[in-house]
């Protein structure tokens, strides 16, 4: 199914309302005020979300003293991508002990109104769920001293209360599985 | 030496295709064969996955043997994940991998 429509750096955040792995509902706007929300639609098959996942997991780490939010939603198609399974899902979860949430968007709607398009895509948030960054993590899925640079430099854009200077990056990874 | 036949199956819904053919096509040259041999084939539905007993893209044969089996994957149009030397998951396979398979295939290895 098509994109229904698109989010742009600067734009109120849609609205999220998705359960994790547990069933667990997560929300945006959420409990409380984050000073940053990070949500990266991600998945369990696509090499390039994999091969970016410990690093995302690590700014998660290095940021949750600072009290930035993180949220990773699937969105693919379970019944053509097995992979990619609520089972699968947990599976992966209690496996890896994820320090986020990992969200179940089985209606795929989140995804159209993000308009995500590949595993990984990030989107930063201000605490007023102003979209502030979209893109990949950093340049080089096959580089771990990468380290995220990109999702670093906006997180901290953010926690100082400016916009970063490099607000939008193309998206690298695999397309969304779409429903047909 | 034997010339193997090399096929690269590719699907669009990952954005590894123009890597992965220029890497075969330096591998098919350091090892001294035509680069422009290389038979590219688009994937594009289940069928052609079934027909292809496609697992992946970009797929990777040189003489019908796959430069990283995969027995146990499912038929399906999807991003395959690589195992790099190192253990790092990788959307391609490493150079050396294809090479290796080029060679053993020109030797008269492989199947």
């Amino acid at each position: 199914m098509a994109q229904a429509s698109a989010t742009k750096v600067g734009e109120l955040a849609p609205a999220l309302d998705l359960p994790d792995t547990n069933g667990m509902i997560h929300s945006l706007p959420g409990p409380g005020d984050a000073p940053a929300t990070v949500v990266v639609w991600t998945c369990n098959h696509c090499p390039y979300a994999l091969a970016w996942h410990e690093r995302i997991v690590q700014v998660a780490s290095d940021y949750e003293n600072r009290g930035v939010r993180f949220l990773a939603v699937n969105s693919n198609d379970a019944d053509r991508y097995p992979h990619d399974s609520l089972d699968a899902m947990r599976e992966r979860v209690e496996a890896e002990d994820w320090p986020f949430p990992y969200l179940h968007d089985e209606r795929q709607e989140a995804a159209r109104a993000w308009a995500a398009q590949v595993t990984p895509h990030l989107y930063v948030l201000d605490p007023e769920l102003q979209i502030r960054y979209e893109g990949a993590p950093d340049p080089d899925h096959m580089d771990p001293g990468q380290d995220a640079v990109w999702l670093r430099e906006a997180l901290d854009a953010v926690l100082a209360g400016s916009v970063p200077a490099r607000p939008a990056t193309d998206p690298v990874g695999c397309s969304i599985k779409w429903k047909q | 030496m034997r010339e193997p036949r090399v096929e690269l199956l590719w699907w669009e819904g990952c954005p590894s295709t123009d890597a992965a053919l220029a890497m075969v096509r330096e591998e098919m040259s350091a090892v001294g064969l035509d680069p422009e041999g290389v038979d590219v084939r688009e994937v594009s539905t289940d069928e052609d996955a079934e027909r292809e007993e496609f697992v992946g893209s970009p797929t990777i044969r040189v003489d019908g043997r796959d430069v990283q089996p995969l027995p146990d994957e499912p038929i399906g149009l999807a991003c395959r994940v690589y195992r790099t030397g190192d253990g790092r998951v990788a959307p391609l396979p490493d150079p050396a991998e294809v090479r290796q398979t080029l060679i053993t295939a020109m030797e008269g290895g492989g199947h």
